[in-house]
């Protein structure tokens, strides 16, 4: 659906104006930011469309994982804190549907790609959060991740897209440190509760790595990304950053990280990571992660369920609208 | 509330705290509890919502009536001098311990069930926190004040989709038309006082609740008239929430809710 949907928009542009593309990229290459009034060649509107869109379905998304503790949070701080944490993460998908709207795409076209399953968000959400210890864990290493990948886009070229990211990141700064703290509760606690985080890390860990995408040699939208300024870093610089800042970390929370090759090599003062498994990562892309089919699901049955709301407040404005016409 | 110190400790199992509840504690853990178990409640919506800008409406709802939970439970601990805290008030304690009414623990339902709920006692708690601003505890007083402007949000909020779902659409409004005649009947509950409430009226300390009802009445009134719904009669009045005599449906929110915090007693999280 989504394929088809950008197939029309492609066939309806015109033929690229070259001296117009010439001048955008010029503009780019400036560090200029492109405004949605401005030129801008048609892949590079559905590039940013795909990627913002992605986005935003992630955080959507990204609201049940978390969302399925909010009930059962041990105290009345850590319900509170999560709950205003999965309800930021409810306002980045706004924010970024909004955003999207700027490049001439309904929200609701969005929301019903990722409905249909056409649309794709984070695959890191098709993990169980199996105990509390997990809610410390997506903290942790899912914003870090997230922080990682988000802190560039802050200086995107589209600007609508730019300035959203730097609001998310400062949120997601914020829920990085809070899952951190979280973890280090748990580490500092009973045996038990040491455990359980120890328990969400080895669950976590590699799920989190594939967070930053297939390696270089594979990925297939970096080029133009790139040369567009939409993505500055690759997949591999990112997620070589997030292991460097996030090895120190674990070791300071008394964790053992679940990977036998992990190994820091000095010539180059990076840790290496043992090879990922790329072939879960592309079963959960698939729709064959552990809870792929849940979460569509979900999200299906709040909109299908919610229909009868969203009609009456329509119909309602309609009413409002015809008296005050009838009143003037 | 005489009757609820041999309730709360005939009804103490396991880690369950034991309480010497006295009619201010009792009043003010009551409050305490209409707040942060409509707050679970409402945190229960959390990714179900039926349009995004009302889950994060929802979630602010639920953060404003824990917030309010939490302030009391703190005064709760004050009141009572034995090192309690908000953790132990709302984890160790059963459910007929819990003091909140019967209609904030009744089951989301549908949409409709879960805005009308919020409006109804919205309707009570809105004048309920402004008449508690110049009442006579201090420390209540304070907390009113916060409370207050958060109720009148609420009040404008709820109403606002009482009208919407009322007038909409057929649908809408037979669904709302359920909700009432399921949640009416709680209603009552809200104006009645205890003995020892009572006597913290009369002493001015607290405010008596059916001295709120007209207001209340009037409010319902004007919304349900926009609303096209018509306040439904009926002698069926059920309560008890207050002394600890719940419906089934707490025990189960509190399994959920305690379960985490009661398998490890005394750790820090």
């Amino acid at each position: 659906m989504y394929t088809q949907a950008l197939d029309t928009a492609e066939a309806q542009s015109k033929p690229a104006d070259t001296a117009a593309a010439a001048r955008f990229q010029a503009r780019i290459d400036a560090e200029q930011r492109i405004e949605p009034q401005d030129f801008m060649p048609e892949a590079y509107r559905r590039t940013l469309i795909r990627q913002i869109s992605q986005h935003a379905h992630s955080e959507i998304v990204g609201m049940l994982p978390e969302g399925n503790w909010i009930t059962r949070a041990p105290s009345l701080r850590r319900k509170a804190a999560l709950l205003a944490k999965v309800q930021d993460e409810g306002g980045h998908g706004l924010y970024l549907y909004a955003a999207a709207e700027t490049l001439g795409v309904a929200r609701e076209t969005l929301v019903d790609q990722l409905l249909a399953g056409a649309a794709k968000y984070s695959s890191i959400f098709n993990y169980p959060t199996l105990t509390w210890a997990d809610i410390g864990a997506i903290g942790w290493l899912v914003d870090g991740a997230a922080i990682m990948n988000q802190i560039p886009l802050c200086r995107c070229s589209y600007g609508p897209y730019a300035r959203a990211m730097i609001r998310i990141c400062k949120e997601e700064s914020f829920h990085q440190r809070q899952g951190f703290e979280i973890m280090l509760t748990l580490c500092r606690g009973t045996a038990a509760q040491k455990a359980m985080a120890q328990d969400a890390l080895d669950r976590w860990w590699w799920p989190v790595l594939m967070m930053f995408g297939p390696p270089d040699a594979q990925s297939r939208h970096s080029q133009h990304s790139a040369r567009w300024k939409i993505k500055r870093f690759s997949n591999d610089e990112l997620r070589q950053k997030f292991l460097d800042a996030t090895v120190p970390q674990a070791q300071f929370l008394g964790l053992t990280l679940p990977d036998p090759a992990l190994a820091f090599d000095p010539e180059t003062g990076h840790w290496r990571a043992g090879p990922i498994d790329w072939a879960e990562f592309e079963a959960v892309l698939a729709g064959n992660g552990p809870c792929n089919r849940e979460r569509l699901e979900a999200r299906r049955r709040a909109h299908d369920e919610g229909g009868w709301v969203r009609e009456a407040a329509r119909a309602h404005a309609e009413k409002r609208r015809a008296a005050k016409a009838r009143a003037a | 509330m005489s009757g609820i110190c041999e309730q709360a400790v005939g009804g103490k199992v396991g880690s369950a705290l034991t309480l010497a509840e006295t009619p201010l504690l009792s009043h003010v853990l009551a409050r305490a509890d209409d707040a942060l178990i409509l707050g679970h409640r409402l945190s229960e919506w959390t990714g179900h919502a039926p349009l995004l800008e009302e889950e994060l409406a929802l979630a602010n709802l639920a953060l404003d009536l824990i917030g309010q939970a939490r302030l009391l439970y703190e005064y709760a601990g004050a009141i009572e001098g034995a090192g309690h805290g908000e953790g132990d008030f709302a984890y160790f304690r059963d459910p007929p311990q819990f003091h909140n009414l019967l209609l904030v623990e009744q089951p989301n339902g549908d949409f409709a069930m879960t805005m009308l709920r919020h409006f109804l006692y919205a309707a009570f708690a809105d004048p309920y926190w402004r008449a508690m601003v110049v009442a006579g505890d201090a420390t209540l007083a304070a907390i009113a004040a916060k409370a207050e402007k958060e109720m009148a949000y609420h009040l404008r909020h709820a109403a606002g989709w009482v009208i919407r779902l009322g007038d909409g659409t057929e649908e809408s409004h037979r669904r709302l038309a359920v909700a009432l005649d399921t949640l009416w009947p709680f209603t009552g509950e809200m104006f009645l006082a205890d003995a020892g409430e009572a006597a913290l009226s009369d002493a001015g300390t607290v405010i008596d609740p059916a001295a709120l009802r007209p207001r209340w009445e009037a409010t319902i009134a004007r919304v349900f008239a926009e609303a096209n719904l018509t306040r439904p009669g009926g002698e069926w009045a059920p309560s008890g929430g207050r002394a600890g005599r719940h419906s089934e449906h707490l025990g189960h929110l509190l399994a959920t809710m305690q379960h985490l915090a009661r398998s490890h007693p005394g750790v820090r999280w």
